[in-house]
C-alpha cells in the first residue's frame, strides 16, 4: 500500500523527522555521560522518559560528575526546564480546550517542538508539526538515550575526555541563544559569574548563581524564540 | 546515585511545561519577566561551559580541557553536526591526558 502525504505536509514531516535524527544522536551523547557521571541505565532512561527536556537532563547530570550536590544538580535542572514554561504561554493559544489533551500534549513542551509549531502559518499544519515532532523526537529521544547509556557503562569518563563532551555538547545548544546582543550577554555574564565565584562557593552553586545574569533583559529588546 | 534527582527533576519539569500550558492558559506574563526567563538558557549554558572548562573543585585552573574548548568552540563554528564536535572535543582532551 503507498503512503499518502499531502504535499504541503510533506516538508513539515521531513524536516520533523531529521531534527528528531539529530536530537537521538544527542541523546546518545546524554546516555553515555550520564553514566559516565554515576547514573545507572534505568536511572538515564528514567530522566528522558520522565523529565524529558534535553538541556536540564545535561546539566543536573553534569553537576553530579564534579561531585556538586543533588540539590545544586536540581537547581540548575530546574532553572533550565523554567523556560518551557513561557514556551507554553506560547502555544498555549493554538490548541483546544480539552484539559486531557493539554496534559498530554504538555509534556512534549520543549525548544524543538516550539519552534516547528510556531513556523508554520495554519492550524492544521501547526497541529501536524508539532504533534509529528512531538512522537519522532520523543522515540529518538528515549532509544538514544537507551544504546548511549547501555554503551556508556564500558567507558572510564576521565580517560576518554567525556567531562569535556558535555561542555561541547553545550556550546552546540548554546549557539542559537548567541544571536541576540542579550543572549550574548547573558551567557558571557553567566559564564564569568560562575568561574569568578567558584573559589567562595561549594561545587555547583556558582552555576545556580550564574542565573543572575537573566537581568539583563530587564533592560527592553526583543527576544526571539531560539530556533 | 539516588533516584530522588530523577523524581523531583521529571516533576519539576513537568510542572514547569504545565504552568504555562495548563493553568496560565491564554493570559500572558509581562514582558520583562518573559525576556528575562527566556534568557536562563544562555546564562546556565555559559556557565556550564566556562565553569566545567575552568574549575577542579573550588580552584580556577587552566589545563587540558581548556584545548578541548577550543576545539568545539572550532567545530561549532564551522558547523559541524554534533556528534562530530563532541567527539573531536573528548578526543583532543583524552590524548592531551595521555601525554
Amino acid at each position: 500500500m503507498k503512503l499518502r502525504i499531502e504535499s504541503d505536509v510533506r516538508p513539515v514531516v521531513t524536516s520533523a523527522l531529521a531534527l528528531s535524527g539529530a536530537v537521538g544522536v544527542f541523546a546518545l551523547a546524554f546516555g553515555v555521560l550520564a553514566v559516565g557521571a554515576g547514573a545507572s541505565v534505568w536511572q538515564t532512561c528514567a530522566l528522558s522518559f520522565f523529565a524529558f527536556t534535553g538541556a536540564s537532563q545535561m546539566s543536573a547530570m553534569s553537576i553530579i560528575s564534579t561531585g556538586g550536590t543533588v540539590s545544586a544538580a536540581l537547581g540548575s535542572g530546574l532553572l533550565l526546564a523554567a523556560r518551557n514554561g513561557v514556551y507554553g504561554l506560547a502555544l498555549s493559544p493554538y490548541f483546544g480546550e480539552s484539559l486531557g489533551k493539554r496534559l498530554l500534549a504538555a509534556h512534549f513542551v520543549i525548544d524543538e517542538t516550539t519552534a516547528m509549531m510556531t513556523a508554520q502559518t495554519n492550524p492544521r499544519l501547526q497541529k501536524i508539526a508539532f504533534w509529528t515532532t512531538a512522537i519522532a523526537l520523543f522515540s529518538l529521544w528515549n532509544l538514544g538515550t537507551l544504546i548511549g547509556a547501555v554503551l556508556g557503562g564500558s567507558i572510564d569518563p576521565h580517560t576518554y575526555g567525556l567531562d569535556v563532551g558535555f561542555t561541547a555538547a553545550y556550546i552546540t545548544m548554546l549557539v542559537p541563544h548567541l544571536r541576540t546582543k542579550n543572549g550574548r550577554a547573558a551567557a558571557a555574564g553567566g559564564g564569568l559569574l560562575s568561574v569568578v565565584l567558584a573559589p567562595f562557593l561549594p561545587v555547583g552553586l556558582p552555576i545556580l548563581a550564574s542565573g543572575l545574569a537573566i537581568f539583563i533583559g530587564v533592560k527592553p529588546q526583543r527576544v526571539q524564540v531560539p530556533v | 546515585m539516588s533516584w530522588t534527582l530523577v523524581i523531583w527533576l521529571s516533576a519539576g519539569a513537568y510542572a514547569f511545561k504545565m504552568l504555562g500550558f495548563v493553568v496560565v492558559g491564554s493570559r500572558t506574563l509581562p514582558d520583562v519577566l518573559s525576556r528575562c526567563l527566556m534568557l536562563i538558557p544562555a546564562a546556565l549554558l555559559g556557565a556550564m561551559v566556562l565553569n566545567g572548562t575552568f574549575t577542579d573543585a573550588q580552584s580556577v585552573v587552566i589545563d587540558e580541557r581548556a584545548v578541548g574548548l577550543l576545539v568545539a568552540v572550532v567545530a561549532a563554528w564551522r558547523k559541524l553536526p554534533l556528534i562530530v564536535v563532541v567527539v573531536l572535543a573528548a578526543a583532543t582532551t583524552a590524548l592531551l591526558r595521555m601525554a
